[in-house]
């Protein structure tokens, strides 16, 4: 049967590898980012990498009126439907100490934004039995530490969120995937100091689709994160408080 | 945070640059950018891809198919061949032309105006319809026939920041390859095969280690795409860390060239291979330049016309007297047919080996390349990492002309790399 995924963040580059993985799968896929320019050249790419159908739309996670339309849009298609969230934004945690306003955006961009616009799209997946949502977190939600607890707090409030939906989902037989990339080489992260074990986007998108096939609830990306994150969660926290990593 | 400092080096690995570099994922992030001269994948060997105290643009992000009517392909620079290859072999059409390697991407086969194996094509460049130019954040678009076209076709970047290009495909004429593959036993049957082959893509690869009655031995490759399931593309193969220094040791290679050269059996073999496997056999070693260890390597590629084809041979005995060779040694036709001021390919013979970087080969590559020139042939600026600019004045009689249309481009030398000034090639 066919599926339409809807993409936010389709900009990123994470997002971009995903897209073309269920493209060539000849999925069909609803781009959603502020780019349109941008989104129209993926989404060609798309097409031609055997994309079922493509096409570009806007989303602001920071505007909930560009919501509406994205559900609706969604609501038009036939077979099954599902949404992988790449949205979020990290500001430096210098920047915030200076400005904690940034913090109102940040939450929205990496939880609050994307959790609503889920919450309006999740009646349409269980009316039609299934879909898969994909939500990127990040290893940095599962504990706050002093260089990117903002961040990490916003993704730790999404994992939350992708856990409860997951709860109602599989219910109507949909199924929710929590990916926690370690650190991925993306524009993002291009001059972000201190980053190790830096993985392609591409290998992130051949996991997160793995992941999806086999319906995994939570997954680390690259895998290994999985352990490193392990050690760090049980790190007592006396000790933790002190630490800086 | 456009820019971040890093240090790099060409696909050789003998030479590095330290700068900023920029690595944009949208055409509105890269029309934002302080001009810069642009890099694809690295894949030149020397120094064309760097700009030592400069900054650098990598393309590699931008990489998208943009359009694809009638043959015609649009795409983003940094879309690799291999890439290419593998999204429109199913719909049967593949890149007109392509390198040794499928990581050559969109933007760096122009500005080098690669060839490949079907050299009766002509190069890359010749299958060009426009390209778009970024000059000093103007979006400029160069036609097949302009000074512009011909100065950008193998002008390794110095006319603009190469955004995207139109180029035609051609049909794949099948699913796989078929290969036949010969004994070459000496030089002279070597070069007589190589100029009777009337198969669409020839090479040889070539024992730069036999001396004697054996000098220029090798094996021939002919092939032509045939409708047949090629046999399943092994994945690659990483390459983790360098190879200590004994592993090209004279002994090694020569028992390994011999080795190789018996793996087809005496009467020739035909084989199926998969597009991949053929095009970029030495894809399936990620970062198989590391094979050289941590100083790297040279590649030396000259063409020489057929006339004279005897003067390659003094080279290749050079070579082999010298036992600095590694098994990787190409021979192969190359036609007159290509598209830029700047072009490598002229007709005649063409022979590239690759040596580990050093005094030694240092030295030898320095005479090879006085051969060469006293051949009336030259040598290919995508290997380039030691020659001279007068060495490559006098192999490339367009250069004053493309200099001349590379000022009017680029007109503060804002494109300018490690290569363009150590060659001193802009200079009017």
């Amino acid at each position: 049967m066919s599926e339409t995924w809807l993409i936010l963040g389709a900009t990123s580059s994470m997002a971009r590898a995903f897209v073309r993985s269920v493209s060539e799968r000849g999925d069909a896929v609803i781009l959603a980012g502020r780019d349109i320019v941008d989104m129209e050249a993926s989404a060609t790419d798309a097409r031609l990498r055997g994309a079922s159908d493509a096409v570009a739309m806007r989303f602001d996670a920071r505007d909930p009126e560009t919501f509406g339309p994205l559900v609706e849009a969604m609501e038009a298609r036939e077979g099954m439907l599902s949404a992988a969230v790449f949205v979020g934004s990290m500001p430096q945690q210098s920047a915030i100490d200076e400005d904690p306003s940034l913090i109102d955006g940040t939450i929205i961009d990496s939880f609050t934004g994307p959790s609503r616009l889920l919450q309006m799209l999740a009646p349409a997946m269980e009316a039609r039995g299934g879909g898969t949502v994909v939500g990127v977190g990040s290893v940095a939600g599962d504990r706050g530490r002093v260089g990117n607890y903002v961040y990490g707090a916003a993704k730790a409030g999404f994992h939350t969120y992708l856990s409860g939906l997951r709860n109602r989902l599989t219910r109507a037989g949909g199924h929710v995937v929590t990916v926690k990339p370690g650190f991925v080489d993306t524009a993002m992260t291009w001059n972000v100091e201190g980053m190790f074990l830096v993985a392609q986007p591409e290998r992130v998108a051949t996991d997160i689709l793995r992941a999806v096939d086999k319906k995994k609830n939570v997954i680390y990306t690259p895998s290994f994160w999985w352990a490193i994150m392990t050690i760090i969660k049980l790190v007592p926290e006396p000790i933790f408080k002190k630490l800086s990593i | 945070m456009n820019w971040r400092p890093d240090t790099y080096t060409g696909w050789g690995r003998a030479l590095s640059a330290s700068g900023d570099v920029a690595r944009p994922e949208r055409q509105s992030t890269l029309d934002a950018l302080e001009v810069a001269p642009a890099c694809g994948r690295r894949r030149s060997y020397g120094d064309a891809c760097l700009n030592d105290a400069g900054r650098m643009v990598d393309m590699s992000r931008l990489d998208r198919v943009l359009s694809f009517e009638d043959g015609i392909l649009h795409a983003e620079a940094g879309l690799r061949l291999g890439e290419i290859m593998r999204l429109f072999a199913q719909q049967g059409w593949m890149p007109a032309v392509v390198p040794g390697t499928g990581f050559a991407t969109v933007g760096g086969a122009i500005a080098m105006d690669v060839h490949g194996k079907n050299h009766a094509a002509g190069t890359f460049g010749c299958h060009v319809e426009e390209i778009t130019l970024l000059q000093n954040g103007k979006r400029v678009t160069a036609t097949p026939g302009s000074d512009l076209f011909r100065a950008t076709v193998g002008g390794m970047g110095q006319t603009g920041i190469i955004a995207s290009a139109k180029m035609r495909l051609a049909p794949a004429g099948g699913s796989a390859m078929s290969v036949h593959e010969r004994r070459m036993e000496n030089w002279d049957e070597f070069t007589e095969e190589l100029a009777n082959s009337q198969a669409p893509y020839v090479v040889g690869w070539i024992d730069a280690t036999a001396r004697g009655a054996a000098l220029g031995r090798g094996i021939l490759e002919e092939a032509a795409p045939v409708d047949r399931n090629p046999p399943p593309h092994k994945g690659p193969k990483g390459m983790p860390i360098d190879a200590p220094g004994f592993a090209l040791s004279p002994a090694i290679v020569r028992t390994f060239n011999a080795a190789y050269f018996r793996r087809v059996p005496a009467i020739g073999r035909r084989v199926t291979r998969s597009f991949g496997d053929f095009f970029f056999p030495l894809d399936r070693i990620q970062d198989w330049n590391k094979l050289y260890g941590k100083k790297g390597f040279h590649q030396f590629q000259c063409v020489v016309p057929d006339e004279s084809i005897p003067a390659l041979r003094q080279m290749l005995e050079v070579i082999a007297g010298s036992g600095l060779a590694s098994p990787l040694a190409v021979l192969k036709r190359l036609s007159g047919k290509s598209a830029g001021m700047m072009s490598f390919p002229m007709e005649g013979l063409t022979l590239a080996v690759d040596f580990r970087a050093g005094k030694a080969a240092e030295t030898l590559i320095g005479r090879l390349e006085e051969m060469t020139l006293d051949a009336g042939g030259r040598i290919y600026l995508a290997k380039d990492a030691l020659s001279a600019p007068t060495t490559i004045d006098a192999m490339y009689p367009d250069r004053a002309a493309w200099a001349a249309a590379v000022a009017m481009a680029d007109p503060k030398g804002a494109l300018e790399t490690d290569m363009t000034r150590r060659l001193e090639l802009r200079r009017t």
